[in-house]
């Protein structure tokens, strides 16, 4: 792995110390400012209708899983009446929803939704970043007729606002059935993801020096296993970059989703601004889903947090 | 170090590799098939619960088993239409807008009821005419049905009867205007009683005169407008002669209707509603912001249960009268059979049995709106709910936007002309008018019919 | 020219070298041996990509340039299917609408791409002071870059309601304005402002993270010549930092610049194109026409005007680019 030389952008030596300090409030005093609406969205999460909704908005409020509830229930509404007569209520989320004159009718669409991004997300990332690191590959290592023509055409198809590639795939997906299916979303985001795919591996692997790929050779591997034993290994980093923003992409897109699908196959992100409660929007359970949803894509790119620094140069300026 | 960390990558994915591969199987995996059920596709709002729970009874006696598709309004033309048009199987019943009708009797992609309806003696004069040719019929005013009636609707008004009938702002506004507070009859009524309680403060909450629909990606702000500028004389078209639209549409008067608009959202509403439709103006109203607020009666038996307003504290009226008209917007739907379900039989049977007469009358107990003319010609009916007079008085009065084919290029074109005009404050109502002329002109004309001007 | 000093590698590059001469026989006998030729390697490697692309992309492409000559609406498939040749086309580029749409985009891929640089590339400046807990505090300003961009424009037409969102109450707290007496977006002053600043919000992280990798990339022998020459910080943020980093950030201006070209879903759920059509971009005029009014010919003429036009404009860009790289 490459050690990338510790530099500052002003002077060789470490910055002085009142220098850190002064950069060190201004960023910190940003990103406290950047993080308030999404501190208030989390907190959001555990407000009741009522406080999410209050005029004047309310900082200081009563914690209550309400949100969390109504984003995993269906619920309807029913007179004391009634209420009273039924069985008493089990669970703490029974007895919760009680409280409101309302009854557990069923689960919600959110699990299905929330599955069904793990599979098209993760699914469609596998399959690009797979493909990408096949065709970056051959670009970097062999004469392909037409390269830099490819390559230009590969980067271009991301060009095209998403509604308008809708328009033919919609039309295509009607005649051959893959409207609201997990397949047809799953090749869509491959497509989509492949492009970025190769221009990023392209860009790492071309910095991984043939001569080991060489040396491999005259020691009597063949390509293919030269290509897992030296070249992969060394490309591990480029490929968790191209990973992350793949996954970032399919995991949060919208346009073909709320074009495309409508149940089976439907998305996280075209189902949770449509979470609506009894009057407007069920704020609470809208913030929950948005908590939830966005906890993968942190975890993973935690984890992974290295390789992003070294991906978004998509290694197209180097040399 | 390098090669520690690649062991550890590799057995990292490695189990992703097999994480990848068991999802991905589990994707191309076939559903399990499920026992009779249908589904139903309708918009997400308080009359679809009600049908849930009136649906209950439908499994009981016949075993079906019933899954429900509901979208909230400002995405439900969106997805149900692209459904529709995809030749989705998801639905096998659909409540539909009414001005869907048009394109989905010329697209087929309803069931065409009329060979049913005969067999199972199910007449359309039992149901209230308007809304059979609101929501059935197509073409307009011919006998080829699309759809049961199903949920009878239109354009009304609440208002916060608690604080009408306080002394203080009685005789406050009695010593301000010379006549009683009471519910508005009139439009300029309604602006006067709107003004009065803009910015006043009632129980130390600062309060808005009234709620009108300003949504500008669906349908909303021209389901509020049209409620005006018909009572100023706003016509769709020639009545004598089909598609002239000019003088018409864009007659001086209909402009003046259109200002109206502009200047009741201008001077008496909350501050914020720039794109509210529905469910912005329940929350408006229930949570105390509103004297006043326009919605569909559809919302009213929710309202009426509502603990912090609903009850005493709430009256309704109709919509007011203008200057030379008095209608308010039809609202409403049909239930229809999609044409590529594949449990039509299932289907048309849930039909059947939601309309008889007694399943009406529970409908409209429960929360929905009965188009039945037994239930609703009732002479309990009025009694039967707070808001019952006014709407029997209402779907009386009601007209309906372009039910046409292309019905969303020409909503889509009037909300846009209008929503500049009212919200953005681009040009003068009558070049707004003027433009929608040109645009409706020019969708008709594509579709090949002749467009007289003058 | 940017070098990056691979130390470790400058020693096996001489047994490399040497393994070369004798590599070209070997190998040879290699794939004759059983292996597949490099050939066939090459094609199997690029064959699916290229095959889902064209699949994916060309071939709709193609489709949808034929449906531009003709007046398809899906929601009137009945109606006999017209030719009318370049009608479509016509028709856009004479409607002031469409200029409209096309100024109020450029307008906000200019004003937010500006502000995004300008504050990812501070950032990255401060940041690469490396102050203690300086990590930490990158995660935390990276957070609104991995939100689904449809559920942040949804989230904060909450947080700018007027009434009940707590942004107009901050502004309030902190100039004295009433919270009720302005509304983000809502007024047509404020809202092309508004999607600027959210868009801002989200991806100015993006440019910082570009930024940062260029200001590490810069070697610090160049830093220790300048200190030599007695150069003022000032000095060697104009002469070294500034044109160092410069290719960095006009990579990051072409990514940023296409991606708000494509915006659609942030700005249709913040303000649904409103009020009126002053923040209406033209993705969202496309979605309309297409999946609204459905008039699939008309659409897919604008569609490809708009590819064309990005495509050219991209174009243009990376030939200046590139141009910058070789300096």
């Amino acid at each position: 792995m490459t050690a990338i030389a510790k530099s500052t952008a002003h002077s060789i030596v470490e910055a002085s110390p009142r220098a850190k300090a002064v950069a060190g409030t201004i960023v910190i005093l940003y990103a406290v400012i950047a993080i308030l609406p999404l501190v208030w969205i989390a907190a959001t999460a555990f407000k009741s209708q009522s406080d999410a909704i209050a005029y004047p908005p309310k900082v200081i409020f009563q914690p209550t899983l309400e949100g969390y509830v109504n984003l995993f229930t269906v619920r309807t509404r029913q007179t004391p009446d009634f209420i009273a007569k039924l069985p008493p209520a089990v669970t703490w989320y029974d007895r919760l929803v009680r409280q409101h004159d309302m009854v557990i009718a069923g689960p919600s669409k959110v699990v299905p939704r929330f599955i069904n991004s793990l599979i098209i997300g993760f699914g469609s990332t596998f399959l690009a970043v797979f493909l990408g690191t096949l065709a970056a590959y051959a670009f970097s290592r062999f004469r392909i007729p037409l390269a830099d023509d490819l390559l230009f055409f590969i980067l271009s198809t991301r060009m095209m606002p998403p509604v308008a590639v809708a328009i033919p795939i919609y039309l295509m997906y009607r005649q051959l059935n893959l409207t609201d299916t997990k397949l047809g979303m799953i090749l869509l985001y491959t497509a989509v993801n492949v492009s970025l795919a190769v221009w990023l591996l392209k860009g790492f692997i071309d910095e991984i020096p043939r001569e080991y790929e060489e040396a491999a050779l005259v020691d009597g591997y063949t390509r293919l296993q030269a290509l897992r034993k030296v070249v992969l290994p060394q490309a591990v980093t480029g490929i968790a970059a191209t990973a992350i923003f793949c996954l970032i992409f399919s995991w949060n897109e919208y346009a073909f989703a709320v074009l495309l699908t409508s149940g089976d196959a439907q998305t996280m992100p075209p189902f949770i601004p449509f979470i609506i409660g009894e009057g407007g929007q069920d704020w609470p359970a809208v913030a929950a889903a948005t908590t939830l949803f966005v906890v993968p894509i942190v975890l993973f790119t935690i984890l992974l947090r290295k390789h992003l620094l070294r991906g978004i140069t998509f290694g197209a300026v180097r040399k | 170090m390098r090669k520690s960390a690649t062991g550890m990558r590799s057995k990292w994915a490695g189990g992703a590799l097999a994480l990848f591969a068991g999802v991905a199987l589990s994707a191309v995996a076939s559903q399990p098939a499920a026992a009779k059920q249908l589904t139903l596709c309708w918009a997400a709002w308080d009359p679809a619960n009600a049908l849930v729970e009136l649906g209950k009874d439908f499994t009981k006696q016949s075993g079906i088993e019933m899954k429900y598709e509901f979208v909230p309004w400002t995405s439900y033309a969106d997805r149900f239409l692209n459904e529709l048009n995809s030749h989705g199987k998801l639905c096998d019943l659909i409540i539909g807008d009414s001005q869907w009708i048009g394109g989905a009797a010329e697209n087929h992609w309803y069931v065409k009821l009329n060979d049913f309806f005969a067999k199972e003696h199910i007449s359309m004069d039992d149901f209230v005419p308007a809304t059979v040719v609101g929501y059935s019929e197509w073409p307009k005013n011919t006998p080829n049905y699309w759809a049961l009636p199903a949920m009878a609707d239109a354009v009304g008004w609440t208002y916060r009867k608690d604080w009408f009938a306080r002394p203080e702002i009685q005789s406050e506004f009695k010593s301000k205007y010379g006549h009683d507070l009471a519910p508005p009859k009139t439009y300029d009524e309604l602006k006067q009683v709107a003004e009065f309680f803009q910015g006043r403060d009632i129980d130390g909450k600062k309060v808005y005169g009234a709620y009108i629909f300003t949504e500008r990606g669906s349908e909303g702000i021209t389901m509020g407008v049209t409620n005006v500028l018909y009572n100023y004389g706003f016509a769709y078209e020639n009545p004598k002669k089909a598609y002239q639209m000019q003088g018409f549409v864009n007659s001086a008067d209909a402009a003046k209707g259109l200002e109206f608009y502009k200047a009741l959202y201008k001077c008496c509403t909350a501050p914020g509603m720039t794109n509210a439709y529905m469910q912005e103006g329940l929350d408006a109203f229930k949570s105390g912001q509103v004297a006043m607020q326009m919605n569909w009666f559809a919302f009213f038996p929710g309202l009426y249960k509502d603990p912090n307003v609903g009850g005493d504290k709430i009256g309704f009226f109709v919509n007011p009268a203008g200057p030379n008209a008095h209608f308010t917007q039809l609202g409403g739907q049909g239930i229809s059979v999609v044409a590529t379900s594949e449990h039509q039989e299932d289907a048309l049977s849930y039909i059947k049995w939601f309309a008889q007469p007694a399943v009406q009358q529970k409908w409209w107990e429960i929360g929905g709106y009965s188009a039945l003319k037994a239930v609703v010609d009732a002479p309990s009916f009025p009694k039967s709910a707070a808001f019952a007079p006014q709407f029997l008085e209402s779907m009386a009065i009601v007209k309906d936007f372009w039910a046409e084919p292309s019905y969303a290029q020409l909503l889509l074109d009037m909300q846009k002309r209008v929503h500049d005009y009212v919200v953005a404050d681009k040009g003068t109502s009558q070049q707004a008018l003027d433009l929608l002329v040109k645009d409706w002109t020019k969708v008709f004309s594509e579709q090949g019919k002749t467009v007289a001007s003058e | 020219m940017t070098t990056i000093i691979h130390p470790e590698h400058a020693p096996v590059a001489d047994l490399a070298e040497a393994a070369k001469s004798r590599a070209s026989d070997k190998s040879r006998a290699a794939r004759r041996a059983g292996g597949l030729s490099d050939r066939t390697i090459a094609w199997l490697f690029v064959a699916p990509t290229i095959i889902l692309l064209l699949a994916i992309n060309i071939f709709p492409l193609i489709w949808m340039i034929r449906l531009s000559f003709t007046s398809l609406n899906l929601s009137m498939s009945y109606l006999p299917l017209r030719f009318v040749g370049l009608d479509n086309f016509r028709d856009i580029l004479t409607d002031e609408d469409i200029w409209a749409r096309l100024q109020t985009t450029a307008q906000f891929v200019i004003a937010s791409v500006a502000l995004q640089v300008f504050v990812g590339f501070g950032l990255a400046l401060l940041i690469n002071r490396q102050f203690r807990s300086h990590s930490f505090w990158t995660t935390i300003i990276l957070l609104p870059m991995m939100l689904s961009p449809a559920v942040v424009g949804n989230f904060w037409t909450l947080l700018f309601q007027p009434q009940i969102g707590p942004f107009n109450y901050l502004v309030s707290v902190f100039t004295g304005v009433p919270p009720s007496s302005f509304s983000m977006t809502g007024e047509v002053a404020l809202a092309p402002w508004t999607i600027v600043l959210v868009d801002t919000w989200m991806w100015a992280p993006y440019v910082m993270l570009i930024c940062l990798a260029g200001l590490r990339s810069i070697p610090d022998y160049i830093y220790e010549a300048a200190e030599v020459d007695r150069a003022s910080p000032w000095r060697q943020f104009w002469s070294i930092t500034l044109p160092m980093t410069v290719p960095f950030l006009m990579l990051a201006v072409l990514f940023r610049a296409i991606e708000n070209f494509k915006m659609f879903d942030m700005v249709n759920l913040l303000t649904s194109g409103g009020p009126g059509s002053t923040t209406e971009l033209v993705s969202i005029t496309l979605k309309r026409a297409a999946f609204e009014k459905w008039r699939t010919g008309y659409s897919s003429a604008l569609a490809i005007i708009l590819f064309v036009t990005v495509f050219g404009a991209a174009n243009i860009y990376v030939k200046a680019l590139n141009r910058v790289k070789q300096r």
